[in-house]
């Protein structure tokens, strides 16, 4: 990471962009359940990527393609909602 | 154009004629009227400022907050507990460059409860990093809060702005002021600058009131202290502008008879009149006496100070504030902190004087004048703080 200098940063309490902490904030190791998908068996209706709050369930052209586990802290809020129960909180082994 | 107002009104007045975007606030004594008038003015439609009358201070300037970092420009009006309690968003308007204006009818804090002049509020607040501004008197009040405006939201600055002045001494006075035309308020101040990111752009979208621990705190806190830099200039450059419009000019500090004191009285508000009244009495007697007044109080204007008290042998710093269980008044800490590493450093002494609105009489700043005599004579302050017009 480039960390900036104080007379790097925007004016005020700012980061002028969004949804940069993902690349600064890494929190994979803080999980101690990990949520694993069943893609054969998902319905791909969105609950866990609305409900997930980190913004860990990587989403494409209205798909479910899995996790970001970088981001993901393994809190298992997909795995509670998801309506088909396709997630599975599997412990972390390291 | 000349009025006999109140403060308060006369503020309310001013408010009126800025025509801010947004008023949140609350009532509170002695800056009631402020906030009650200016809510008529809006109530009558004499202007579009949305007014959002909050359920407490704490609200007040949280709401005052957000409509600043959305572009607005924002007022408030408070005092003593109204500004205690809106303490923590202080911090926050000034580190988020929230260019919102608020004004103090200084007040004493409690306990006891007392509702008269006394500037512990503001003191209170003078580490949140909001600029300072005080004013002997009702015109300097008026004159203040229009260019407060103007100071607070330049882009060379943009920090939230005090502008204080005595509880009932002055807020509830009558005097003859002259004001502007409300077009001549609106082309001085011309359209709010607009901030580079806003809450309401959507095509610049960005992260506010952001958390930073310990590999960025110390980055944005370095960043801010750098900022008043700039302060010092842009309050000159405003004031210029504003003596070309109504010629009446305002400085960092204004020096009383200093060229040829022995001994400088150091005040702030409406004492500095008392002062300056009792500076004209000393010299008839021949005393070489003279009353250095701090109009800009934050940020803290070192250098000018330095040279206002260069000349003087004996300085006695009055403060209607206490630091308790510090060294001495809070003005005298930042007075001494100033010249402390300078070569030829007058003597220092601190009085308090006239908390919870006791009268500062002339008798009393004879006295104060009289201990810096006898420090001179002595070769040094002996107490260093002595407490004023107190029974003992």
């Amino acid at each position: 990471m480039n960390e900036q200098k104080w007379n790097e940063l925007p004016e005020g309490v700012i980061v002028p962009e969004g949804g940069n902490s993902q690349d600064v904030y890494i929190v994979e190791g803080w999980r101690t359940f990990k949520p694993v998908v069943n893609l054969e068996k998902c319905t791909h209706c969105m609950t866990c990527w609305v409900m997930c709050p980190d913004n860990a369930v990587n989403v494409k052209g209205g798909k479910m393609l899995g996790f970001d586990y970088l981001a993901c802290k393994g809190c298992g809020v997909c795995a509670e909602v998801c309506p088909v129960k396709v997630i599975e909180m599997v412990k972390e082994e390291r | 154009m000349k009025v006999a107002l109140e403060t308060n009104q006369l503020i309310a007045l001013a408010m009126k004629q800025i025509e801010p975007h947004v008023v949140a606030a609350y009532p509170i004594t002695p800056s009631t009227e402020v906030v009650q008038e200016f809510s008529q003015y809006v109530a009558n439609g004499d202007v579009k400022t949305e007014f959002v009358p909050v359920e407490s201070e704490h609200s007040a300037m949280s709401a005052c907050l957000a409509a600043s970092l959305s572009g607005a420009r924002v007022m408030t009006a408070t005092a003593s507990q109204g500004l205690a309690f809106m303490w923590e968003m202080l911090h926050i308007a000034a580190a988020s460059r929230a260019p919102i204006v608020t004004i103090v009818a200084n007040r004493a804090l409690s306990a006891p409860i007392n509702i008269h002049g006394d500037h512990a509020d503001a003191m209170g607040a003078r580490d949140t990093g909001w600029l300072q501004l005080w004013a002997e008197t009702a015109q300097e009040a008026y004159d203040n809060t229009i260019q407060a405006i103007k100071i607070a939201e330049d882009p060379r600055v943009r920090f939230p702005m005090l502008v204080n002045y005595d509880g009932f001494t002055t807020s509830h006075a009558v005097e003859t002021v002259e004001i502007l035309e409300d077009e001549q308020v609106r082309s001085f101040l011309g359209a709010a600058p607009k901030p580079k990111y806003s809450l309401l752009d959507t095509e610049n979208p960005a992260s506010f009131g952001v958390l930073a621990l310990q590999d960025y705190y110390m980055e944005f806190r370095r960043a801010q202290a750098e900022a008043y830099k700039n302060v010092k200039d842009v309050v000159l450059e405003v004031a210029e502008d504003y003596a070309k419009l109504t010629g009446r000019k305002y400085g960092i500090l204004e020096e009383y008879k200093l060229d040829d004191a022995d001994v400088v009285l150091v005040a702030m508000n409406s004492a500095a009149g008392t002062a300056k009244e009792t500076v004209d009495l000393l010299r008839k007697q021949g005393k070489k006496v003279g009353v250095l007044k701090i109009r800009l109080f934050r940020p803290f204007p070192v250098e000018e100070i330095r040279c206002a008290l260069g000349n003087a042998k004996s300085v006695v710093v009055m403060d209607r504030a206490y630091t308790y269980g510090g060294p001495s008044g809070p003005l005298f800490e930042e007075i001494a902190t100033a010249l402390v590493n300078e070569k030829n450093k007058p003597l220092l002494g601190n009085v308090i004087a006239g908390l919870g609105g006791r009268d500062i009489t002339m008798e009393d700043i004879e006295h104060v004048f009289d201990l810096g005599f006898k420090a001179l004579e002595k070769g040094n302050f002996e107490p260093l703080v002595s407490w004023v017009g107190v029974r003992e």
